[in-house]
């Protein structure tokens, strides 16, 4: 039987996953992205980034209301090259909506992880920073950025659509200025990012890596 | 509805009937009687509609009440039935031969609350909370700030204010938040 896996020292264990369901998933780790060594073709590349931010259409809270009138015409997002996405192998954006429950936090992670790079997180709303309103809950994670790098807080509850607008702005003069490393953040601490989401996430059934 | 009430008194004991509200009366029944008379309700009297159902947790009296809440839609009124079973044996009987959409009320219950349906589909499986690990978190015993301390966490310089004493102390700040 044909194996997926790579016979590399440095692989992931995927000690979620059943003996048969190792076949299936490729256990390598996740590669840090290299900037091009002209630093021209590198500005250029993130200019094009910055004016082409595919939002994925994944609701993760109450924030992901404030997604949808950001495509109508009174704050037509599009003008900033936003689009929203159907799939995270063609967004480049995630938009935390909001608080996150572990339930939704490891669907985020896989989502988040499926994506292509170069990819950013804007965490919505004050529940990413400290848990909000919902600082004392069971199922509420309280600190966002202990398990997925987060480029760009826009804080609030809710956040206007306005905000919103204006948050994207921020992040691309930030993607631009090449600030947005919070792929390669999650990259290089990899180790330290798995075991705090595997401290809240029990029953873990997927791989390391959801490439 | 006075009659039937007399009637349901007579056949199924109920108790504490309180009318709450102009459409919605409240009584309590014993637990071995209670699919009887749901039953009873449902086919004989019209209640064919089950609203929800639902739990408290009387900490205090060592009880949890269910509440299962129908509704007659030719007389447009709304009965809520109260069903007191012990916290040492949390069990109840399965609706969902009743109401079928029942057996998703009784998955959330046996998640939150712990409280056991035997027979009811599905009742042991996950519902909002995957891999839970403590004791079911509705329960009052359960201490949640302290559990969400633990487990996720709080990031330094997060501060409360009581919204009166801190109101006091911004509007009369040189009688050191003294109204008098």
């Amino acid at each position: 039987m044909f194996k997926k896996t790579l016979n590399t020292e440095d692989t992931l264990k995927n000690s979620g996953l059943t003996d048969e369901e190792q076949q299936l998933f490729s256990n390598a780790r996740p590669q840090a992205y290299e900037p091009y060594p002209i630093k021209a073709v590198e500005d250029f590349a993130n200019w094009a980034r910055a004016n082409s931010l595919w939002i994925l259409a994944f609701g993760t809270g109450c924030g992901a209301i404030e997604l949808r009138p950001l495509m109508t015409a009174r704050f037509d997002a599009n003008r900033f090259g936003v689009a929203g996405r159907p799939t995270p192998r063609q967004s480049s954006v995630f938009v935390i909506g909001g608080y996150a429950s572990v339930k939704t936090l490891k669907r985020i992670i896989r989502s988040y992880e499926q994506m292509q790079g170069p990819k950013f997180v804007i965490a919505l709303g004050i529940c990413p920073v400290n848990g909000g309103m919902y600082f004392d809950s069971y199922n509420t994670v309280n600190q966002f950025d202990q398990y997925l790098p987060v480029d760009l807080y826009i804080t609030g509850c809710m956040p206007r659509p306005e905000v919103l607008v204006a948050g994207i702005m921020e992040l691309q003069k930030k993607i631009k200025a090449g600030e947005c490393n919070g792929a390669n953040l999650y990259v290089e601490n990899f180790d330290w990012y798995k075991s705090n989401q595997k401290k809240v996430i029990k029953n873990w059934d997927m791989p390391d890596y959801n490439w | 509805m006075k009659d039937m009430l007399q009637r349901l008194q007579r056949d199924f004991n109920i108790s504490d009937i309180t009318e709450r509200q102009l459409r919605l009366t409240t009584f309590h029944v014993k637990k071995q009687s209670a699919e009887t008379l749901l039953r009873e309700l449902r086919d004989r009297e019209g209640y064919t509609h089950l609203n929800f159902m639902t739990c408290i947790d009387y900490i205090e009296d060592d009880i949890f009440t269910l509440v299962y809440m129908l509704h007659n839609y030719d007389k447009k009124n709304t009965l809520g039935i109260h069903v007191n079973i012990s916290r040492d044996d949390e069990a109840m009987i399965s609706i969902h031969t009743l109401w079928a959409q029942a057996w998703t009320y009784q998955r959330e219950l046996r998640e939150m609350y712990g409280i056991r349906f035997p027979g009811s589909p599905r009742v042991d499986e996950d519902f909002c909370l995957e891999g839970w690990d403590q004791i079911p978190p509705m329960r009052r015993e359960f201490d949640t700030k302290k559990f969400s301390e633990e487990r996720f966490g709080h990031r330094a310089g997060r501060q409360s204010e009581q919204p009166r004493k801190h109101m006091k102390v911004e509007l009369y700040p040189n009688r050191g938040g003294d109204e008098k």
